[in-house]
């Protein structure tokens, strides 16, 4: 056994609004800047829908992720990595612009600056790529809300998948929201694909992240991370991804996307896992038990023997601590209810997630049945709207047990925290039904619909030597960086800090007289 | 061979290739060679570190027209903005409730991309030919008034600059000369016309108060109007003052949680309460059943354990059905005690009613029973209602209606308290009980000719009293609802499942398409939960339902619903009406800086809607007259009334404010009224009555009658809210539109209004707006002034959805010329009093006001009864049968002296809300402290007014919910009229005065105060009326309860005693249907909705970079993949949507989620993002507002008379838009721009 920690997220479908919030915040904070307009670090994707970029799940295309040989054994689904290296220059796989969206802004200025005509002024788009006018064929969150869902929804790779089982019809209507970060896996496939050993895993929490300095723009990350999470700088050649905001992390902040989340649906907190056992976890020959398999590596941070073997492995107490009191490990190892996006791809993804309920109770009474009833309770699930079938294509392979375990926890939760509302006796046999006692079903409760800021986010500071560490390395002064970037397309110039790259851009603006005087593509 | 499950990674020949890299790198690389870890703090890393640092964080907030009051941080680096997140630190709800951390949403969250957008509005702009022309009169007249004068009134200057009105052709120009027309323009329009034709738009205070007071303040100093905005948006629920005498009062969103039966009625809250939705689903975890109620698949259908998918504006259907349930099962069937001790103890079911007969043996509900019937000539008996009293079978007048409010005899006994009194809630006994037949008003019916509706007979059980027949309102309501009891005579539903009969759950499946079933079923379970939770049923009510023209009796319908369960008045209960920010809840302080009346009162506060029908001539195009919307049960009061006769009758009988008011200049009235010898106000009775004087009501179109100078600030009223947006731009500016339709023809025009065959083109000598980013408003002002955005000044700012008052800060200076709002109006202000004491001087100004709710007004016109002076009905007395007549003195010169300064009617006149009146002397006394003193002048040791932070400390210091002191001082006053406990509410907080220091530093939770009708007191939760309900303080109305019944003249005329369901208004065979313009065109007829948007607060926002990214780039129409594919639609096609107000040009998106026969284009699309010229008209497409048209209903201009009595905000016409149809039509897909 080797202990290590993993800091991971878990969201509650069940509460997003799919307000996109954590999109802007996360935008606002890493990628408001040139050479990024079409990265979202993190995104949210209306489900039936095509997601970002666009069919990205659809592994046959573009072959991200892990998939077993022949002969049982982890090899990226992209080819051994001698084929990576080989087909360096020419990486097939590769999702292009189309894919994501064509960034474009406006001529704004136009409105104030129009001179006197015959008609009123209109600030028409303009690409960020061309520079020329265009027409918006597609966006960030195009199809959001299922917006021609009617058109283009059977795109959705999942639905392609289902067939019929899910349609564009009026009476048949239901949708969810997906938001979405880098998973931060136990077994990163895009770490693997790097030819470069820029991309690496954080030794103390897990974090993927992108070494600026090392990466030499190859772009294997892109086509090796299944959930297409990394993505390339066209300024400065260089791949971004989400880096859990390790700035905040570090002083114990909960990341933005996190602390930004108005449905409060987002938890962070550590779990250890046992890294001697994670290939024989992402080795599992079945796809649907590859969740239990990566369960079966996640160590319960009260068992004396794993602590012992953290403290051998050097994690710090009050990290320990922590994890003890982790809301990811309680949702997804005491509750069960959280569920890893697509483990099927093998990468032991850490961002996880309880599948949406509701609303559940629609198909069963309009038969009249009192969809609360306890009797009714369990038939409602298998009458909901959202098909079951679609929930367990993205989170257990297939297999619909799981999401089932956790809706009908979700409503017996539901059902007898109703009679605790109204003050009328209560019935243990709703837990028990689902396996729970009374106990464990209210503090379950209480974690979900309470879902207090000190138990939502569970995050040990960085320690202090590191952070000694880290303050040693910090630039002196931000001027120490030059305002020019790197013309080599692979990007083997030094990299501006962000903050004075866009430092220098709105103070530009604010000097200039007009906007359009401004070169804003930079 | 399989290696699964044993760890193998690759093959030999790569894992020996990848060992290499274990060479290159120090990091560590697993055995399996899978995967490289390293220890934090690498170079790499450096890159993102220095991202976030930041020098600072300022806390403020959004002044935009939301219900958020979201608490932001605000991150500067090297005096930059760079972004925001939310702030966490609201005080808690308590250790068993979700917390209010995070407020906010994607909106907010993009808003600092504004601070150096290239829409940033930088510098003070002027239309160019106006400013040429301005100059050389200048020049050559030596004169800035003379100079406005001579250009403004030349026909062709004035055309030259109208018609060039948002065409382009802004220049800059310096602040001085920008202020200087301006209060050129305003200093020749009061000498010339008027102060009443000078018009202040700005709306909902509590978005950020201090700005909204300043230009509020300045327009009410120089005696111009404010103009209303809440019933203008359609957002005022008119239903919220006909049953509680109250504008609206809900509960924050954190009461959510305490439900246990949740309806979301047309109000999708993710999309318009973001901030606050999570309540919502945390509540189903609490057991809260969750119901839906949409014609889409919204965004909250998602979260909906039953979806309702009512057709749009049939919701009144769907509730009189649930109401049908409710009566049947829960009072008749059964009588749930809760239900009924509720309903005698807090509504006007017992009371007693007369009926009329209408024809031999049909009666018609009259009017209340009032102690007057009972012989009682005591003071104000007329407004004493009756009761029954179950003991004794004798009459009795219980305490707390409206003759207890004002009168002596009433000291003590305004109150709910029933003493020995059980009311009798029915007067039937069995079914031998006396009964008679009743004829009601349907509506469902004949649709076809009328909007009028149709009979129905129904019977009711009846009493005689005093000689008359009665009944009580609750045996109205059976009746009405169609609960069959025995013996009755008329035609009564057989069952649930009768189609024909009015109301039941079959009966609205018909209109609804919801199943009877499941309406049954939900009307069963709300009031099962409400009984079982002792009152916990709520519905959130949202655009959806009120933006419709009959809004008021949708509402009725569904507000009756958590009545008549006992919910209102409980947490966790009641009605939740999500539309418009309209708790300004400092509300006292910020009402005295905002109207002035520190130094003048009272001042000019307009109704919107009437305003806007007026002043942009949309009633020449209105050829529906009231009596269209008469029931046939009516009398015949409208014949041969347009909707504009009806303005001008409700206006001269002191109902509805006006102004401008009289056809002539209100200073020179005064002047006119000394040299006749006469007072003012008889001079004017005199000249009414002669004629010689007429109210600009009667002829809005002359030109002594047309708004002349108009403020917009804080709002995008031309690119937003403009209903009938082509009518603004014809009649209002003068420049291009669209407006496609006709005038009316002769035989359909006013009566009594004024018709002239010429209709104005450009009323308005200017338009001046304030705004920190390029919208339409900025697009066709003559001036613009650059503002501070929210993050670059000081102000307050509270929403309804949560109980705390926090600040904006500014995070940095107001960059480039921009200055905030406050800083610009006592600019003006200065400018003006320069101008204007050479110009104006000293005058006395005559200023009309209508007979107030929550003033002795609202007791003038008791029974509702419409007597019309000018018909010869009564005599003209001013404040009793016409408009109260006000004199006031108007030292022009010292404008910039009293905006600066808080005037000392404070403490000596006191400030006056809700009826009760403080006089603060120790707070202006603090004040004093705080923001120290004027030197000099006419303010001479006031306290300073100069700075929106001084605004800030008055607002903060005069109003209850911020000063503890003010707070018990007003419920001590209310103790003595009610004879109840009430300052035990505020006491423990009386030392309690929140700084404005303290708003900087965290939102902080405010103080029960008398100016709501909920408590926070304990750390409870705010819900309305819980004072009224627990400590028995009367609602303002009639009879102090919650009302069902309405006994006005005019509500019977259009059959309105009761809630009802009226229809969405038949726009085709009404207006004629719409069309394309382009014969045999492929194209679909459907109705045209604007709901509120996700991307976008109204127009803020929906030209931010980042909303655009995240959807679609520019206005879209979101339509059915049915009514596509009729008309050839592709999903991102661009489309025209024309009907006879305008045109619209926005790209389809085609979705499953909409109901064919609908069509979405969500509010509020301004014209300036990627819209391309209209192929039917060659212009520039509209905004969504170009659509629609301002249409009135005569019930809304109602007056005198209790809880019908006008208030700002509170009372008026709405702009509804809802009901109105379009044709879509796939234009060419090549665009001009």
């Amino acid at each position: 056994m080797r202990v290590m920690a993993q800091m991971g997220m878990v969201m509650n479908l069940d509460k997003c609004i799919g307000c996109s919030t954590c999109s802007v915040t996360c935008k606002q904070a890493w990628t408001n800047r040139p050479g990024v307009e079409y990265v979202w670090f993190n995104n949210v994707e209306t489900r039936p829908g095509q997601g970002y970029p666009r069919g990205y799940e659809d592994q046959e295309k573009w072959k991200g992720g892990w998939k077993l040989d022949r002969k049982g054994r982890l090899r990226l689904k992209a080819g051994g990595r001698i084929r990576k290296l080989a087909t360096i220059f020419s990486n097939p796989n590769l999702p292009n612009v189309d894919d994501y969206y064509e960034p474009w802004t406006y001529d704004y200025d136009s409105l104030l600056n129009a001179p006197a005509g015959d008609d009123f002024p209109v600030a028409r788009p303009k690409s960020l790529i061309t520079d020329k006018d265009m027409k918006v064929e597609w966006s960030a969150n195009w199809d959001d809300d299922l917006g021609g869902a009617t058109e283009h929804g059977y795109k959705d790779p999942i639905v392609a998948k289902l067939g019929d089982k899910v349609k564009f019809e009026f009476e048949q209507a239901f949708m969810f929201y997906l938001p979405r970060i880098c998973e931060h896996c136990i077994n990163p496939s895009c770490v693997a694909s790097c030819p470069s050993g820029a991309m690496y895993k954080r030794e103390e929490d897990g974090i993927v992240l992108v070494d600026q300095d090392k990466c030499r723009g190859w772009r294997m990350c892109v086509s090796g991370c299944p959930y297409k999470k990394v993505y390339f700088n066209h300024t400065t050649g260089k791949a971004e991804k989400c880096t859990m905001c390790y700035p905040r992390l570090e002083v114990g902040q909960p990341t933005v996307c996190s602390e930004t989340c108005v449905g409060r649906l987002r938890y962070l907190g550590l779990v250890l896992y046992d890294a001697d056992r994670v290939a024989e976890a992402a080795t599992e020959p079945d796809e649907t038990k590859l969740m239990a398999a990566q369960k079966s590596i996640l160590l319960d941070p009260r068992d004396p023997e794993v602590l012992a073997e953290a403290r051998r492995s050097g994690i710090p107490e009050d990290w320990l601590e922590a994890a003890q009191n982790s809301p990811v490990y309680d949702l997804a190892c005491r509750y069960d209810v959280a569920l890893p996006l697509h483990p099927e791809y093998r990468t032991l993804p850490m961002v996880w997630y309880i599948p949406p309920l509701s609303p559940v109770v629609d198909a069963l009474t309009e038969t009249g049945h009192d969809g609360e009833d306890i009797g009714n309770l369990f038939g409602a699930i298998d009458a909901m709207r959202i098909p079951i079938e679609y929930l367990a294509e993205l989170f257990t392979a297939g297999d619909i047990d799981p999401v089932n375990d956790v809706l009908r926890k979700l409503a017996a939760m539901r059902s007898h925290m109703r009679t605790v509302n109204l003050g009328e006796a209560v019935d243990p046999s709703i837990a028990e039904a689902v396996g729970m006692t009374i106990a464990e079903m209210e503090s379950m409760y209480r974690l979900l619909a309470i879902a207090k800021y000190e138990d939502r986010y569970v995050i040990p500071s960085a320690h202090t030597e590191v952070a000694n560490a880290l303050l040693e390395e910090l630039p002196g002064c931000s001027v120490d960086f030059t305002s020019t970037n790197g013309d080599s397309p692979v990007g083997e110039a030094k990299p501006v800090p962000v903050t004075i790259e866009s430092f220098q851009l709105t103070k530009q603006r604010l000097e200039a007289e007009q906007y359009s005087d401004l070169d804003h593509k930079q | 061979m399989s290696n699964a499950g044993t760890g193998e990674v690759d093959g030999e020949i790569t894992d020996a290739l990848l060992k290499t890299r274990r060479f290159l790198t120090h990091a560590d690389i697993s055995d399996d060679m899978r995967t490289i870890h390293k220890e934090g703090g690498r170079e790499g890393d450096v890159f993102y570190r220095d991202r976030w640092s930041h020098d600072k964080i300022v806390r403020s907030t959004h002044g935009v027209n939301c219900t958020g009051s979201c608490s932001w941080k605000v991150y500067v680096k090297d005096g930059i903005i760079t972004w925001e997140t939310q702030e966490t630190d609201y005080p808690s709800v308590g250790p068993d409730s979700p917390e209010y951390e995070p407020r906010g949403c994607p909106r907010g969250a993009a808003f600092s991309w504004y601070t150096y957008s290239p829409t940033r509005v930088r510098f003070p702009y002027a239309r160019r030919v106006l400013l040429e022309m301005y100059r050389e009169a200048k020049a050559r007249l030596g004169d800035p008034v003379l100079a406005f004068a001579e250009i403004s009134e030349d026909p062709q200057k004035r055309t030259r600059y109208q018609s060039g009105r948002g065409k382009g052709g802004l220049v800059r120009t310096s602040w001085e000369e920008a202020l200087e027309i301006t209060a050129a323009a305003q200093v020749n329009t009061i000498k010339k016309y008027g102060p009443d034709r000078i018009v202040g738009f700005s709306p909902i205070p509590a978005m950020s108060m201090a700005s909204h007071a300043s230009g509020a303040r300045y327009t009410s100093l120089l005696g111009g109007s404010m103009v209303s905005f809440y019933d203008w948006y359609a957002d005022l629920p008119i239903a919220s003052p006909q049953i509680w005498g109250d504008q609206t009062d809900v509960p924050e969103s954190a009461d959510w949680w305490n439900a246990a039966y949740l309806i979301m009625w047309g109000s999708n809250i993710p999309v318009t309460r973001t901030p606050d939705s999570h309540f919502m689903t945390e509540s189903r975890y609490n057991g809260t059943k969750v119901v839906v109620v949409s014609p889409d698949y919204a965004d909250n259908t998602k979260f909906a354990d039953t979806w309702m998918a009512a057709h749009p504006g049939t919701d009144g259907a769907l509730a009189m059905a649930m109401g049908h349930v409710v009566l049947k099962e829960f009072y008749v069937d059964k009588q749930v005690p809760r239900f009924i001790e509720y309903s005698k103890a807090y509504s006007d079911l017992p009371n007693l009613i007369s009926l009329k007969e209408r024809e031999p043996g049909v009666y018609v509900p009259d009017r209340f029973i009032t102690a007057v019937d009972l012989g009682d000539t005591t003071e104000q008996a007329n407004l004493k209602t009756v009761v029954i009293d179950e003991a004794t079978g004798e009459l009795a007048v219980p305490n707390g209606s409206l003759g207890f409010r004002y009168t002596e005899s009433g000291v003590g006994k305004w109150n709910l308290d029933l003493g020995d009194i059980d009311p009798l809630l029915s007067v039937y006994k069995d079914q031998t009980s006396e009964s008679v037949a009743l004829a009601l008003p349907r509506f469902d019916i004949g649709q076809e000719s009328s909007e009028g509706g149709g009979i129905m007979q129904r019977g009711v059980p009846v009493r005689h009293v005093a000689g008359r027949l009665v009944t009580t309102v609750y045996d109205l309501m059976l009746a009405s609802y169609g609960v069959k009891r025995d013996g009755l005579p008329g035609e009564w539903p057989g069952s649930y499942d009768d189609v024909t009969q009015p109301y039941t759950p079959a009966w609205q499946e018909e209109i609804t398409s919801v199943p009877a079933a499941t309406v049954t079923r939900v009307a069963r379970e709300f009031a099962d939960s409400a009984d079982r939770s002792g009152g916990r049923s709520m519905i959130t009510l949202g655009a959806g339902t009120n933006h419709w023209f009959h809004s008021d009796e949708t509402y009725r319908a569904i507000i009756a619903l958590v009545t008549l369960t006992g919910c209102q008045g409980v947490n966790g209960g009641g009605w939740a009406h999500y539309v418009g920010q309209e708790k300004c809840r400092p509300y006292t302080g910020w009402a005295q800086l905002a109207s002035a009346g520190d130094w003048q009162r009272p001042p000019r506060q307009m109704a919107g809607t009437a305003f806007f029908y007026s002043a942009t001539d949309q009633f020449r195009y209105d050829n529906m007259g009231a009596q269209e919307l008469a029931s046939p049960l009516g009398t015949g009061l409208f014949k041969g009334m347009s909707m504009s006769d009806c303005v001008a009758k409700s206006v001269r009988m002191g109902w509805m404010p006006s102004y401008p008011t009289f056809n002539r200049n209100p200073l020179k009235i005064c002047d006119d009224a000394v040299e006749a010898g006469e007072t003012p106000q008889d001079y004017v009775v005199s000249q009414l009555r002669s004629g010689d004087l007429e109210f600009a009501a009667d002829d809005p179109d002359a030109a002594e009658n047309w708004p002349r100078v108009m403020t917009v600030w804080r709002a995008n009223l031309l690119g937003s809210s403009s209903k009938g947006n082509e009518y603004f731009l014809r009649h209002l500016l003068g420049t291009n539109n669209q407006v496609r339709a006709d005038e009316t023809p002769p035989e359909q025009r006013p009566r009594d209004v004024r018709w002239r065959d010429e209709a104005p083109i450009g009323k308005l000598d200017l338009l001046a707006s304030i705004d920190f980013r390029m919208t339409s408003t900025g697009i066709f002002s003559d001036i613009l002034f650059p503002a501070a955005t929210w993050y670059e000044k000081e102000d307050l700012n509270t929403t309804d959805m949560h109980p705390f008052i926090h600040a904006f800060t500014p995070a940095i200076d107001p960059p480039w010329e921009t200055a905030s709002d406050y800083d610009t109006f006592v600019a003006l202000s200065k400018v003006f009093s320069r101008l204007a004491r050479q110009h104006l001087g000293v005058r006395k100004d005559l200023v009309a006001v209508p007979l107030l709710h929550d003033t002795p007004g609202e007791t003038k016109q008791p029974g509702g009864v419409v007597r019309d002076w000018k018909l010869g009905e009564c005599e003209p007395i001013p404040g009793v049968t016409m408009p109260n007549l006000a004199v006031v003195e108007r030292d022009y010169g010292q404008i910039a002296a009293k905006m600066t300064a808080l005037g000392p009617n404070v403490e000596n006149l006191g400030t006056t809300v809700k009826g009760i009146t403080l006089k603060s002397v120790r707070e202006v006394e603090r004040l004093k402290e705080i923001n120290g003193t004027v030197k000099g002048g006419i303010a001479d040791g006031r306290p300073r007014l100069d700075q929106a932070k001084h605004a800030c400390e008055v607002i903060l210091a005069l109003s209850g919910t911020t000063n503890g002191r003010v707070a018990v001082a007003g419920f001590k006053q209310l103790e003595e009229r009610t004879g109840q406990r009430l300052a035990d509410l505020a006491e423990d907080n009386e030392g309690k005065q929140i700084r404005f220091t303290d708003t900087q530093s965290s939102p902080q939770s405010v103080i029960t105060s008398w100016e709501w009708s909920g408590s926070e007191h304990g750390g409870r939760r705010y819900s309305p009326f819980t004072i009224n309900v627990e400590r028995l303080k009367p609602w303002h109305t009639l009879t102090g309860r919650q009302h069902y019944f309405l006994d006005h003249d005019w509500m019977a005329e259009l059959g309105e005693w009761l809630p009802a369901y009226r229809p969405p208004l038949g726009m085709s065979r009404l207006f004629g249907p719409p069309t394309s313009g382009f014969d045999g065109a492929l194209e679909v007829t459907v109705r045209y909705l604007t709901p509120h948007s996700k991307w976008s607060i109204h127009s803020e926002y929906q030209d931010n970079l980042f909303m655009l990214s995240l959807s679609r780039g520019g206005p879209d129409i979101w339509m059915s993949n049915i009514d596509a594919a009729k008309a050839g639609i592709k999903d991102n096609d661009w489309i025209e949507s024309s009907n006879r107000n305008g045109v619209v040009v926005a790209r389809a998106v085609v979705t499953h989620r909409m109901p064919e026969g609908t069509v979405y284009m969500y509010h509020a699309k301004d014209r300036l993002i990627d819209v391309p010229k209209a192929e039917s008209s060659g212009k520039r497409g509209g905004i969504h507002n170009s659509l629609t048209r301002l249409l009135m209903k005569p019930s809304h201009f109602i007056g005198g008379y209790a809880q019908l009595s006008y208030g700002f905000n509170y009372y008026g016409p709405t702009g509804n838009q809802r009901d109105e149809v379009t044709v879509i039509r796939r234009r060419s897909q090549e665009v001009e721009y």
